[in-house]
């Protein structure tokens, strides 16, 4: 059986100031299999939002292909996107901006339903408010009458009115209380159940994204430095980014604390990027090679096991 | 314990009629760190402002209570002395270290000019003194830096500087208001890790507001934890983690992904906090709580003195 979505070398590259080139995206693959929920976690600028938008066209890709049920989508005229995109839908951070203040919530979760020619709008509209947990009055109400994690409720409505096969959550949780996140992370749980969903799930908070996630990718400066299942990531951690980006959780309770490594400095200069590997000014077991070739994703022997990473450390198997 | 640098007496802060925050009090011994916890709209944010006398009056006032800074109510002190003491003795970090500092002078300048101010030092000695504070916060080749702009500066660089502000007099007290919220997870532990020194070092007492828990528990030694305006439990750190006995406190901490078993049903607390104005005379939390008992919706339950005290009627086992 085919992945459901199939993504090879995707980059976007923006023009930054006097000539220079910001590589927002750096040349990312990866597949997602059906009812897959795969996680993308980084610090700020590190591109999972732009792989975000950039796997739903929303931003045009600078190189490389996303293949949708074995359809490469980045060729498609506008028209056959706009048909493809009822398979593939989002939901973003600020549950604030991205409804339209000046339209009812049963506009706004139906709107996707009329723009793609469906019947029944109203009813499927109360349908889905219902599976969201809102009250039926609320298609009459405007956003403003609706707190932070009702208004992410009415945002995951809309995007799963057309019933996608694909969900992209970009930071479906970072704007909520802790007692609300966990409100929306069950009803995505049991969402995924109910409907097969595959989803991308894009988060900076690596607990979020541990709880959520079958498999996980790390990004760092536009690239994943290590992709693998929750359990490897989390448990046996190999790439050294992965592995100061875990220590430096801040972790509530009293259980062992993990020795944390405090990394020196901060992210390189996007416009002008290091040679070799981006992590290299900020590890501690940067070697020669580090500073000259960039390393690959590819799987390499890691402790003991065959893993997925992008380090030198570690010899390709 | 020695006389508290800090000590916050019956302190309720209104808007008009409407009270934000209500009979709040705790103390702070020098060296300690303490943590004010708890979701939007609790009131951590306003008690902290009102500790700095930094309330937006009109129309928000403090209604009732003392605030005694090393035995002087600063809640009782007019403008040219409350000048006096604040950036001098009362050091203060905010979340926002983007607009916390003023774009249109060097970083330089704005350390020395708290010096100048409080410490009538010339320009030459402000300026090296605020090299000297560059460095004890990390920023490195601090006399070239001395003429940056804030845009020049990263996130995280710029935490440093409002810190070094903060820390240019000595103070006695620092209140840090998230000051890492805005911050990457690697970067946020560079900062803790650089405030925790500090105070260790020059024997501060700290203040930290926060939302979140793991911090709380990495570096705080008491924490109070705040819900709809009250304080609702006080322990020092390893107690409350150990042992919550709020239901409210209990429950936030049964909640976060990582107290849970990857991909396990979350136990949401249901509900969303009552808004100032809409709370009742019993306790806050009740309408949310797992455990009422009859006199949780007519009677307030009190905090009382003890090491570990929690404001319920019913708590936690």
């Amino acid at each position: 059986m085919t992945a459901l979505l199939e993504v090879r070398d995707l980059a976007k590259h923006y023009a930054g100031k006097s000539g220079t080139t910001i590589r927002a995206l750096d040349g990312v693959g990866f597949t997602l299999g059906r009812d897959e929920v795969l996680g993308v976690v980084g610090e700020s600028g590190c591109g999972k939002s732009t792989l975000g938008r950039t796997l739903l066209r929303l931003v045009e890709p600078t190189q490389g292909s996303v293949l949708f049920e074995g359809e490469d989508i980045t060729n498609l005229s506008r028209r056959d996107m706009n048909r493809r995109r009822r398979d593939m839908q989002i939901v973003f951070q600020d549950p604030f901006g991205s409804l339209n203040p000046r339209h009812k919530i049963g506009t706004i979760v139906g709107e996707p339903l009329v723009i793609h020619g469906e019947a029944d709008v109203a009813a499927r509209v109360a349908e889905m408010l219902d599976i969201v947990g809102l009250p039926p009055d609320a298609a009459g109400r405007f956003p403003h009458e609706f707190s932070g994690g009702q208004r992410q409720r009415i945002a995951i409505a809309r995007a799963l009115a057309l019933r996608p096969k694909l969900l992209v959550a970009d930071e479906p949780v970072s704007a909520l209380d802790v007692s609300i996140q966990s409100q929306i992370i069950n009803l995505i749980a049991d969402l995924r159940r109910r409907f097969g969903l595959s989803m991308i799930f894009i988060s900076h908070d690596l607990s979020v994204i541990r709880h959520v996630s079958d498999r996980i990718a790390v990004m760092y400066f536009g690239r994943i430095v290590e992709i693998g299942s929750a359990a490897d990531i989390f448990d046996r951690p190999v790439h050294p980014y992965t592995r100061a980006l875990l220590s430096a959780i801040p972790r509530p309770g009293l259980g062992p604390k993990p020795q944390r490594i405090l990394l020196e400095g901060e992210l390189p200069d996007p416009a002008h990027p290091p040679p070799g590997c981006a992590f290299q000014g900020r590890c501690r077991q940067a070697m020669a090679r580090c500073a000259t070739e960039a390393p690959g994703l590819q799987i390499r022997r890691a402790e003991g096991d065959l893993r997925d990473t992008a380090c030198h450390l570690f010899e390709a198997a | 314990m020695s006389a508290p640098v800090l000590a916050v007496e019956g302190l309720s802060i209104a808007a008009g009629d409407t009270l934000l925050a209500e009979d709040v009090s705790f103390a702070i011994a020098p060296g300690e760190m303490m943590g004010l916890v708890g979701e939007s709209g609790c009131g951590k944010t306003i008690t902290a402002l009102a500790v700095m006398r930094l309330l937006p009056t009109p129309p928000v006032r403090i209604a009732a209570g003392r605030i005694l800074f090393d035995g002087t109510d600063l809640a009782a002190l007019d403008g040219e002395a409350l000048r006096r003491v604040r950036g001098d003795r009362i050091g203060m970090i905010f979340q926002e270290p983007m607009t916390s500092l003023n774009p249109v002078f060097t970083i330089g300048d704005q350390i020395a000019e708290v010096l100048t101010i409080h410490r009538a030092l010339g320009r030459a000695a402000a300026r090296g003194r605020a090299a000297e504070l560059l460095d004890l916060v990390g920023i490195p080749a601090a006399i070239r830096q001395l003429d940056r702009y804030p845009h020049q500066l990263s996130g995280g660089q710029r935490q440093r500087v409002m810190i070094a502000i903060a820390l240019a007099c000595e103070p006695r007290l620092l209140v840090a208001d998230e000051p890492t919220t805005a911050l990457d997870v690697t970067v946020q532990a560079q900062i803790l890790a650089l405030i925790d020194r500090l105070r260790r070092d020059l024997g501060m007492a700290c203040l930290l507001i926060t939302h979140d828990l793991g911090v709380v528990s990495e570096v705080c030694d008491r924490v109070a934890v705040m819900y709809a305006g009250r304080i609702v439990e006080q322990a020092v750190v390893a107690d409350l983690f150990r042992h919550p006995r709020h239901r409210y406190t209990r429950a936030l901490l049964d909640t976060i992904p990582a107290s849970n078993p990857p991909g396990a049903r979350l136990p949401a607390i249901a509900g969303t906090v009552p808004p100032p104005g809409q709370r009742g005379v019993g306790c806050n939390f009740v309408a949310r709580c797992a455990a009422p008992v009859g006199r949780c919706r007519s009677d307030r339950p009190l905090l009382g003195a003890s090491d570990h005290r929690a404001a319920c009627w019913n708590p936690a086992p």
